[in-house]
């Protein structure tokens, strides 16, 4: 099997696997304060250390969670209530509209259930947020700004963000600008320290650690009121008996992603070329989605025109080709994808797009196995036509 | 016209698509067609735009949860599972001719018109351009392969769970490509869900659906209502007289008696049916039950099972789902059937569908547009 979709998740790494393992047998509440709960301690310490490490971020910026969708809720959620509990004025929400579920329906959530009023920064063709239209946004009215948010890199298309200038915008005035970096780390420099970000949302699975756990990377002058209340955990901003195994599988993930990115970048940015390129050999008229350079070197992004993206999926998954459409679904229907609506993609044209995400155990034979499945899967589905 | 004896389909392994609704049927005939070889491929046809979570009651379909449950059978069964969004092309080709069809005074049957419109059309010709070479569902109906090749669609084995009424619609080249895995079946409905418990499929004992999957509470007059706004009009007996008033003639169906609301008896004291429906005049009549009797009947759009009859044939007749069988002779002449009912029959609508067989074979159907009545001496009304 050819399977290309490492950006819904990635075989967890063996040394990662190593360090679970060895974990789930040992006994201890990291919270706890016997010996066994001083051992779990050290482990997450350790971890958290090493996360912190590869993130450029300090250990107590670290607060651990169950994961991408969990840190992306604390942070638009959180960092919204404490804001506007601060002073009342800030209702407003600066969200990208190419954000991932999770923080757009953490938004829209806001804005039905907490008097939040949102507003879409515009983006480009290729999906980015300009750091003039951040600044716009803002100086509209600075002191109603609760929070921005706008995502490292985008899932679907694989358009990087200028993150670092946004953030600069969004010091000026103050505001804190939180950032999605769920498929960035790994691919991209991510610096936190660097980065000028409020809050950064970091994921297990995707980098080839555990699925169920992730962290909000959180500056230090940032208290969002908490999600989860109980035990108190996580600085009190995330309550819950850690998951110590995870941790220290996360870290392990997290330390090799940072050691091997630039390599893996390379290497795998090779090979999407050449899935690229494959793919404009027998469908020249696909539409590659995203910048086309400044994009997640494990990113491929299709729009074939007059095909449906679900068709495409199911004939390259019975061809033994695991990708995504990378749009949306509810209850498994596929909508047009709000990331293409949101570049201005035709609604009809944005139903007809495929995702092919590589990753660290992706090779030649996956490209051709595209490469050959492709052009006859294109046909049919053109055939088949839109429903 | 003889007929064969059924036959089992044929044995080089297709690739079909399962249509699974998440009901033990659909669940069990697409485990069947996986054993018998066959590369098959689970597809939920999504019909609603806007899906409840969850069923409430026997009623309803297309729920999420009846989109989870159809999954989860496929993953028993270990075949790929999709879900189409179909719902576009539900609501124009069903539900607005459904809402259409009830506003001009005639009774249609939804299940007929998505088996001739959505499974056997847009999914079939969607499996069809992907590569597919048939639908399977869980109908219970039988596919006769002929030896010249032709096909024949033949009552279920156990007639009380035969479904060849409503996929009476179909014509041959649709046919050529349905495939119904429990048309055999000769066990009962408990034991199609000891198959399916057996099989590991969660769905065993899920109650079945009935009346209409896009009217998930039952109240198909207060959907018609919602659609169609009330219209007030008059209630008429078989003179003339107004005896009541309604609220849309379009709430009435032939043959009904319930809910009539009219506030005095007849003056025989015998209860009164709703004889005819005109929404011309916004009219509905209502007389006695013997009224109600038809000798006779024409039909519009007919579709056959093959080729058409030629000349006058006898036949017997299904006017319902789960109707019984009633002897006919009828004769085809410019696209309208001519039936005449060998004995009077009750409670027949313009709007429903006539299926015609042959001993078991389906030999066709068509949409009855106007009915003859026994107490009518002037012949058809409509």
């Amino acid at each position: 099997m050819a399977y290309l979709d490492h950006a819904a998740t990635t075989p967890m790494l063996p040394e990662a696997i190593e360090a679970m393992t060895a974990h789930l047998a040992v006994t201890g509440n990291a919270s706890s304060l016997h010996a066994a709960g001083r051992r779990a301690r050290r482990t997450v310490e350790e971890g958290r250390e090493t996360l912190a490490a590869a993130l450029g971020a300090r250990p107590s910026e670290v607060v651990l969670t169950s994961g991408g969708t969990e840190a992306d809720n604390l942070a638009v959620k959180g960092l919204y209530w404490a804001r506007r509990d601060a002073d009342p004025r800030r209702t407003r929400v600066l969200a990208s509209p190419v954000e991932h579920h999770a923080v757009l329906d953490a938004v829209d959530w806001l804005a039905t259930h907490e008097g939040a009023t949102v507003e879409y920064l515009p983006v480009d063709r290729h999906g980015r947020v300009h750091p003039d239209a951040l600044r716009e946004a803002i100086a509209r009215d600075p002191d109603s700004v609760a929070l921005a948010t706008v995502m490292w890199a985008n899932n679907e298309i694989g358009t990087i963000m200028p993150v670092r200038e946004l953030a600069d915008v969004a010091a000026e005035f103050g505001v804190p600008l939180h950032a999605d970096a769920v498929q960035a780390v790994g691919q991209v420099p991510v610096d936190f320290a660097a980065s000028g970000l409020a809050a950064m949302t970091v994921s297990g699975h995707k980098i080839g650690g555990p699925y169920g756990i992730g962290a909000l990377i959180l500056g230090r002058e940032h208290t969002p009121v908490p999600v989860l209340h109980g035990g108190g955990q996580e600085r009190h901003v995330r309550s819950g008996t850690l998951d110590v195994p995870a941790v220290a599988a996360f870290a392990v993930a997290a330390r090799l992603a940072a050691e091997r990115r630039e390599e893996f970048a390379r290497e795998v940015g090779a090979l999407r070329d050449e899935l690229v390129a494959a793919v404009r050999a027998v469908a020249p008229d696909a539409i590659l989605g995203g910048d086309p350079v400044e994009r997640l070197p494990a990113n491929a992004h299709f729009t074939f025109p007059g095909c449906e993206g679900d068709s495409l999926l199911l004939l390259l998954d019975a061809a033994g080709i695991a990708c995504s459409t990378g749009s949306a679904c509810t209850a498994g229907i596929a909508q047009p994808s709000h990331v293409l609506l949101a570049t201005g993609t035709d609604p009809d044209l944005a139903r007809g797009t495929l995702r092919f995400s590589l990753g660290h155990t992706s090779t030649k034979e996956d490209v051709a196995a595209v490469a050959g499945a492709i052009g006859p899967a294109v046909e049919r589905a053109r055939t088949a036509g839109l429903t | 016209m003889t007929q064969t004896p059924p036959q089992r389909p044929r044995t080089q392994p297709l690739r079909v698509l399962a249509a699974m609704s998440g009901g033990v049927d659909s669940a069990v005939a697409a485990a069947r067609a996986a054993e018998a070889g066959h590369d098959v491929t689970g597809v939920h046809l999504a019909l609603s735009a806007n899906p409840q979570s969850f069923r409430t009651g026997a009623r309803g379909c297309c729920t999420i949860e009846d989109s989870r449950d159809a999954r989860r059978a496929a993953d028993v069964i270990g075949i790929p599972f999709y879900v189409w969004d179909l719902a576009e092309r539900f609501r124009e080709d069903v539900v607005d001719d459904f809402v259409a069809e009830y506003e001009a005074g005639r009774t249609p049957n939804p299940c007929l018109r998505c088996n001739e419109k959505i499974k056997f059309a847009a999914l079939l010709d969607k499996a069809l351009a992907l590569g597919f070479d048939a639908v399977c569902t869980g109908h219970y109906a039988t596919v006769v392969l002929n030896e010249d090749g032709t096909r024949e669609l033949h009552r279920a084995s156990d007639m009380a769970k035969d479904q060849s009424y409503v996929l009476g619609v179909l014509d041959e080249k649709q046919l050529a490509h349905a495939m119904f895995p429990l048309g055999d079946t000769l066990t009962t409905k408990d034991e199609i869900r000891a198959e399916a418990e057996r099989r590991g499929l969660a769905v065993a004992k899920k109650p079945d659906s009935h009346d209409i999957c896009f009217i998930a509470d039952g109240d198909t007059q207060g959907f018609l209502a919602s659609r169609l706004g009330k219209a007030e009009g008059d209630i008429v007996d078989e003179a003339g007289t107004k005896v009541g008033t309604h609220e849309g003639a379009y709430g009435f169906t032939i043959g009904q008696r319930k809910g009539l609301r009219i506030g005095h008896p007849a003056a025989d004291g015998k209860p009164r049916y709703v004889l005819d429906i005109s929404p011309v005049n916004n009219t509905v009549t209502v007389g006695p039950v013997e009224a109600l009797d038809v000798t006779g009947l024409t039909a519009i759009k007919p579709r056959w099972c093959g080729t058409a009859p030629e000349g006058e044939g006898r036949y017997t007749a299904q006017l319902r789902a789960h109707g019984g069988e009633t002897e006919v002779t009828a004769s085809l002449a410019d696209g309208e059937l001519t039936v005449a009912f060998a004995e009077p029959v009750r409670g027949v609508a313009p709007g429903q569908a006539i299926v015609l067989y042959d001993g078991t074979r389906v030999v066709g159907s068509a949409t009855i547009a106007t009915t003859t009545r026994r107490t009518a001496e002037q012949g058809a009304t409509a």
